[in-house]
């Protein structure tokens, strides 16, 4: 069993840490260290009898988990104040969503930056509010700016001046030059609204979000947290609606992620056991993503270059058309020529 | 990876990979008195290099483990010890939690500590090396750990980190040439050499102290001292502290508790000679109230 393999193990069955010896232990924390799993592991574990400094470095991690709660819930009010003469919907998006709705999905995870969704033809208003109340501009290169404001799903990254803290506006979940075509409206008018003010999305868009994150969009690097994120709100929804695999099929597909949701349940059920709401058939290349997504070792390294490089030039194919992504590396290349001048 | 050791300091424990052997050996070398039991450690730290070609042409330094900074600037290899102890003061500076952690030195007498803190070249590294050649008990320089629940603080006494001109101002004072570690010159810092600690010191390291003092030494200036109040001293430390905001109202209660059962005083000096003469008299002045009340 790899130490990728090891983390998904150890998650799912918290008993089976009882009989892990000291250098087993080690190569355990560190892998879920550097798969950002840790602070989930030390939710997990917390009920297990645990080997004292073990124990003690999890406690450490559960201290953590807390004032990051703390800080990502602060910061998405900081946002919600930033934004009231905002009229529309402002959703929360990703990590911040579980933990402003206290969805099973939060315990542990770690929330970095603030993730937003609003309506496309709101984005310059939302820009100027939050550029107002000190969010400042992250890339300063002119054509990374005109990059994102033509092509990506998002404005480029803001960072509040005195916070340090990014927010991601997002007017859709994937990027405009990525095939799949998501109804941005259809996810802002099914959103849920917090007792804040703000809203979360549906259950079966969450779902949609993820999956789309994790199989259309990214190079897999924080795949392993995204399943987990997928296993902990499917548990959860299936729980709570037994419909809800039938409104998963129809958000997916009007959302044109059937087959990015699939191959997401795929994988969480490959790797945590996820309840199967859909039937599984075997898909192709799944073993390939859940070799790149229990890539790492004991010490925390990456591991499988190859693999990983695959999945990198993938995001980018996925991303832009041939023509498009020529002209994107040829620009960077040169820049990059330049800058080491 | 390739090479690896386990090493011990106060209450922390870490695991250092490298892709070369020299650094581990330099570290085995310069923490030789510490426990270097393979146990599950707080934090892992790796010394990798940044290619494969690297490995053996040129090779650079990349430090990694638990916690990295993004843009972290690679060492070439003479200064992988410095890589390891950066890459290890990362650690401790963004990962510890069971500790309010100052930016400071501290030595201790008879039970009761002096925590120095300043900015880098303000001369707490210098400071707390002299006064430790002259009976007092060192317990380190570069983080003080403050127990939140008592106020203690335990020691963490790492090699001291010793630059430029303090190099011979300390040479002079230890006669023990094994003490010192390799000279790393034209480093990020300029020259370094690393003192390793009295054997003793390592060995009482799991033994806390009660802070009695706070100082903010600074370098270079014409002798003085003055008195600071709470406030100022607990403005300054939120600044010297790198996991204060991450303790939340731990962190908070533990500042608030240590600056008001210290008195403080920043004192100026203007070379390490008078730096420690100026310590000790502020001790002594002490020790008299602290008797008279």
């Amino acid at each position: 069993m790899t130490d990728g393999w090891s983390v998904a193990r150890a998650l799912t069955d918290p008993a089976s840490v009882a009989g892990l010896n000291a250098d087993q232990w080690t190569r355990l924390l560190a892998a879920a260290r550097a798969l950002s799993l840790i602070g989930t592991l030390a939710e997990i574990l917390a009920d297990q009898p645990l080997p004292d400094h073990v124990s003690r470095v999890l406690a450490d991690v559960r201290l953590s988990n807390q004032t990051g709660l703390r800080q990502a819930l602060w910061e998405a009010e900081c946002a919600r104040m930033a934004l009231a003469d905002y009229p529309g919907r402002v959703v929360l998006l990703k990590g911040t969503a579980f933990a402003a709705a206290a969805l099973d999905a939060a315990r542990g995870r770690s929330i970095g930056d603030l993730d937003i969704l609003v309506a496309r033809d709101a984005l310059d208003q939302v820009e100027a509010l939050l550029l107002q109340a000190r969010w400042e501009w992250v890339k300063p290169d002119p054509y990374d700016d005109a990059y994102y404001r033509q092509w990506m799903h998002e404005l480029p990254p803001l960072i509040h001046a005195e916070r340090d803290r990014m927010i991601d506006v997002h007017h859709t979940i994937l990027p405009l030059t990525a095939r799949p075509r998501p109804d941005a409206a259809a996810l802002l008018a099914n959103a849920r609204a917090l007792p804040s003010g703000l809203y979360t999305l549906s259950p079966a868009d969450m779902i949609c979000h993820a999956a789309a994150h994790l199989i259309a969009d990214g190079d897999l690097s924080g795949g392993m947290r995204n399943l987990w994120d997928i296993d902990r709100l499917v548990r959860q929804f299936v729980e709570e609606d037994a419909g809800f695999a039938q409104k998963l099929e129809e958000r997916a597909k009007l959302h044109h992620l059937h087959d990015a949701v699939a191959r997401a349940l795929r994988l969480a059920y490959r790797l945590f056991g996820t309840p199967a709401i859909w039937p599984i058939r075997p898909g192709t290349a799944d073993a390939l993503f859940l070799r790149r997504i229990t890539a790492v070792d004991g010490w925390g390294r990456k591991t499988r270059k190859l693999t990983r490089q695959g999945f990198y030039i993938r995001s980018h194919l996925l991303r832009m058309p041939p023509a498009m992504l020529a002209r994107h590396l040829w620009t960077k290349w040169r820049k990059g020529h330049r800058s080491q001048l | 990876m390739r090479h690896a050791c386990f090493i011990t300091v106060g209450p922390a424990r870490f695991r250092i990979g490298s892709d070369w052997r020299a650094p581990i050996d330099q570290l085995r070398a310069l923490y030789s008195d510490y426990p270097m039991d393979e146990v599950v450690p707080d934090f892992t730290v790796r010394l990798q290099s940044t290619s494969a070609l690297r490995r053996y042409v040129r090779p650079q330094v990349a430090i990694a483990g638990d916690f990295m900074l993004p843009d972290a600037v690679p060492l070439p290899l003479e200064q992988g010890l410095l890589a390891a102890e950066m890459a290890m003061n990362l650690q401790m500076a963004l990962g510890w939690r069971r500790h309010l952690l100052l930016h400071a030195s501290a030595v201790s007498r008879h039970g009761r500590a002096v925590v120095m803190t300043g900015v880098s070249g303000a001369g707490k590294s210098t400071l707390s090396a002299l006064l430790a050649e002259r009976g007092w008990r060192f317990l380190g320089d570069e983080f003080v750990l403050l127990d939140p629940d008592t106020g203690n603080i335990a020691p963490f006494p790492r090699p001291i980190s010793l630059k430029n001109a303090a190099i011979a101002a300390v040479e002079q004072e230890v006669d023990d040439d094994t003490r010192f570690g390799p000279v790393m010159r034209d480093t990020p810092k300029g020259t370094i050499r690393h003192l390793r600690p009295r054997a003793e010191w390592v060995e009482q390291m799991a033994r806390e102290t009660r802070p009695a003092l706070l100082l903010f030494p600074r370098f270079g200036y014409p002798r003085a001292v003055r008195r600071m109040d709470e406030a100022e001293s607990f403005v300054r430390l939120t600044q010297a502290s790198t996991n204060y905001v991450a303790l939340g109202d731990r962190g908070f209660d533990a500042l608030t508790g240590f600056v008001r059962s210290v008195p403080a005083c920043a004192i100026d000096y203007a070379d390490g000679e008078e730096g420690a003469e100026l310590v000790e008299r502020l001790w002594s002045e002490q020790g008299v109230r602290a008797a008279a009340a």
